[in-house]
């Protein structure tokens, strides 16, 4: 019995070194916006849209909670109606196609998934029931039926381009010389805002030194990557010490750690926030911290997919989202960036006109 | 004891704990303020084949990963790292397969013992560690499960294809993949044909453990180490082989899927199996039969999270919560069964005693 209850103990601590790092992550404002769900209001005669969140969920205030905003939106201009489903870190690509099945089910239609993952999953999904429309958020779905599908969109977006006008934006804001990114994982999610960033950063000073920190190099470790503001925190505050003065972040909730320390650090840090305008949602103590936000429109993006579905004019295929068409973007709350502004959107014009391209493979930055 | 009150109290252990899991779930949703009532609802609704199906997939993975798990703990072995030897050894198998060195099913079997191989691997560092350093196994393995993570990041790199914002190894050939039984007519998913691994494992493990003279080893020295000892059973021996036994085990764990549907290792993996095993282990109590209850247990508790989350509005959060109770209320339940049935033996053998010295009083008044 003594070996079962040291079973028991090793368990028991298990149990709650998982639930630690589980209410560090789900802190933030999951309950404030749990309280304020506006699929539990919305009484519309619209579309009746299901969506499926990307781990992390609503109340990252960066990935998820763009796509919550479109949503939200669909419900005041569209009348729409709506259901959410929310991700777990044990997913796998029949948990994610049962999920998508069961909002179709339910006559949800569109049925719109967050994140890339879903891309398997909705390819599956979509063939077995032709009548719902289902779009994947940063998705390759349509490459991975033999056949076309009628139903099947990916919402994709041209992240190093905003990253790049960041880039520009941290670059001419360093005293330092010194400036660093912290991503989530590497690879072809995270990999163009980093390489975006760089090239942004090379192009104002070829000699400024930038820190690249990646949270997890484990790709099947979303948890480590999204969902891990500790960590997050401990990577800013490192480049901080080391003397960089602009950090910043793709790496979804993780990011909040970010910010977290670009405050701690004090006067003359900067943090750089992802995909929403992150200086709308921070806390009052660290909004002064955060120079600008590489605007990735989630929430366009959602928006437009339930709009054209609404309207019939619903194209298959691949949608792409970039700076001329402003499905990318940098934000300018808090007013910090005015004194550069007119040297950010001189980068932001040679983007559109082609005359700079914008790597999105961190290799390929000169 | 009678028939039936040996049942009940075998049958008591687990109904009580179920009782309490569930007191508790409702007691968390009704403070976090959802549906108590929806949950209920969905629990108790009968699921649809295709839930039926996928209920039984996720079982499947789970008893490989508690037999895992299961193996290390009748040894008094701590395997935390089931999570890392199956994450890598799907990984091996993966990228072996995607190679496709070999024709048709063959590559299949060569693929499916590389798993094994790679995943006994890998558990065996920390066994060897164990025995020529003295490094605790929960350490090693917990560290094992990090650079597992790491090492087939780097490699994957090198060899993995881009398939959109994924990186996947290679995807195997069509001769390589292994079919799915189509238990429903009217379900789109189907049973994994390597779920079948799962009961071939169990009835492995089960004669394994009653049958061999190594099962009787691995059980005697788990219960008392110097026992054993004194004995003659090599301990130093028998902790490196069930370590690669464990590892073996869970290199299985990731194959159903992959050669069933996602045909590749990438981004999509499912992770967190590992863990999942050792409560899945714990609740069945070790036992070959044991951990299939527990498997099918967790695998509904699951299946239904998605439902509840779309159904009911209910967090996928309060799943893992009931998980979690159950596994304590079961703990707790089984020292409390065990306590009381110890205490009712001690009553009838003094009751007994009593009625003995009763029918016999002359022979105690001589003796004395």
């Amino acid at each position: 019995m003594r070996r079962f209850s040291k079973i028991a103990a090793v368990v028991v601590v298990g149990a709650m070194a998982l639930s630690g790092c589980g209410s560090s992550s789900g802190g933030g404002d999951g309950k404030s916006s749990a309280s304020n769900d506006v699929c539990k209001t919305a009484k519309g005669d619209g579309p009746k849209v299901g969506v499926a969140y990307d781990v992390g969920g609503r109340g990252d205030q960066s990935f998820n909670d763009s796509a919550y905003r479109g949503l939200t939106q669909a419900t005041k201009d569209l009348n729409a109606t709506c259901i959410e489903a929310k991700a777990t870190t044990s997913d796998n690509d029949t948990t994610r196609a049962e999920r998508l099945r069961t909002l179709a089910e339910g006559g949800y239609n569109p049925v719109i998934a967050i994140g890339y993952l879903y891309s398997p999953a909705a390819a599956k999904v979509a063939a077995e029931m032709p009548d719902t429309n289902f779009a994947v958020v940063d998705g390759y779905s349509t490459t991975l039926p033999k056949t076309p599908l009628k139903n099947l969109n990916d919402l994709v977006f041209a992240a190093n381009e905003g990253s790049y006008l960041v880039g520009v934006a941290a670059a001419l804001k360093t005293k330092a010389k010194h400036v660093g990114f912290v991503g989530g994982v590497p690879g072809a999610v995270i990999g163009p805002f980093e390489a975006g960033y760089e090239a942004g950063v090379k192009s104002v000073d070829p000699s400024i030194k930038i820190d690249v920190t990646y949270l997890t190099q484990d790709q099947t470790d979303a948890q480590t990557a999204y969902e891990n503001p500790a960590g997050g925190k401990d990577a800013a505050s490192a480049m901080y010490e080391k003397g960089a003065d602009v950090v910043f972040h793709a790496a979804g909730k993780s990011g909040l750690g970010v910010f977290q320390a670009a405050a701690a650090a004090g006067e003359g840090k900067w943090a750089i926030g992802v995909d929403s305008d992150q200086y709308l949602t921070a806390p009052k103590d660290q909004q002064p911290h955060i120079l600008t936000s590489a605007l990735k429109r989630v929430d366009t993006a959602v928006y437009d997919e339930i709009k054209t579905f609404a309207d019939k004019s619903l194209k298959p295929g691949f949608t792409n989202y970039n700076l001329k068409s402003d499905g990318v973007g940098y934000a300018t709350s808090g007013g910090f960036v005015d004194d550069i502004k007119s040297k950010i959107e001189a980068a932001a014009d040679k983007i559109k006109s082609g005359e700079i391209v914008v790597p999105s493979d961190p290799k390929k930055v000169k | 004891m009678s028939l039936v009150k040996r049942v009940g109290l075998a049958l008591a252990a687990p109904v009580l704990a179920f009782v309490v899991a569930g007191i508790v779930a409702s007691l968390v949703l009704s403070i976090t303020g959802d549906d108590v009532g929806g949950f209920w609802d969905v629990m108790f609704t009968w699921p649809a084949h295709r839930n039926i199906v996928s209920i039984l997939n996720t079982t499947a993975l789970l008893y490989l990963s508690g037999v895992a798990a299961a193996i290390g703990f009748r040894m008094n072995l701590f395997n935390i790292g089931v999570e890392g030897q199956y994450k890598i050894a799907g990984f091996a198998a993966a990228a072996f397969a995607g190679e496709a060195w070999l024709p048709g099913k063959l590559n299949t079997v060569a693929a499916i013992i590389v798993a094994m191989v790679v995943g006994a691997l890998w558990a065996g560092i920390a066994g060897v560690l164990r025995v020529t350093r003295g490094v605790s196994e929960v350490i090693s393995t917990i560290m094992l499960n990090a650079i597992a993570g790491s090492v087939i990041t780097y490699i994957i790199f090198k060899i993995g294809v881009n398939n959109g914002n994924a990186t996947n190894t290679k995807a195997m050939p069509e001769g390589t993949r292994v079919g799915t039984i189509n238990l429903f007519k009217d379900s789109p998913t189907e049973l994994y044909g390597l779920s079948l691994l799962a009961v071939v494992v169990g009835v492995g493990f089960w004669v394994l453990l009653n049958r061999t003279r190594f099962g009787f080893d691995l059980r005697a020295a788990g219960a008392s180490e110097s026992a054993a000892i004194a004995s003659g059973v090599n301990v130093k021996k028998m902790i490196v082989i069930a370590m690669l036994l464990s590892g073996a085990v869970a290199g299985l764990v990731g194959l159903p899927t992959m050669f069933s549907d996602s045909f590749a290792y990438g981004s999509s993996f499912q992770t967190g199996l590992g863990f999942t095993g050792i409560a899945v282990a714990l609740l069945g109590r070790n036992n070959p039969i044991g951990i299939a209850f527990g498997a099918l247990i967790f695998a509904f508790l699951s299946e239904q999270a998605t439902l509840l989350n779309i159904l009911a509005g209910i967090s996928p959060d309060i799943v893992s919560v009931t998980q979690g109770v159950i596994v304590l209320a079961v703990v707790i339940a089984y020292e409390v069964v065990r306590r009381y049935r110890v205490r009712l033996e001690q009553s009838e053998v003094a009751a007994q005693l009593a009625d003995q010295s009763r029918a016999t009083p002359q022979t105690e008044g001589v003796a004395s």
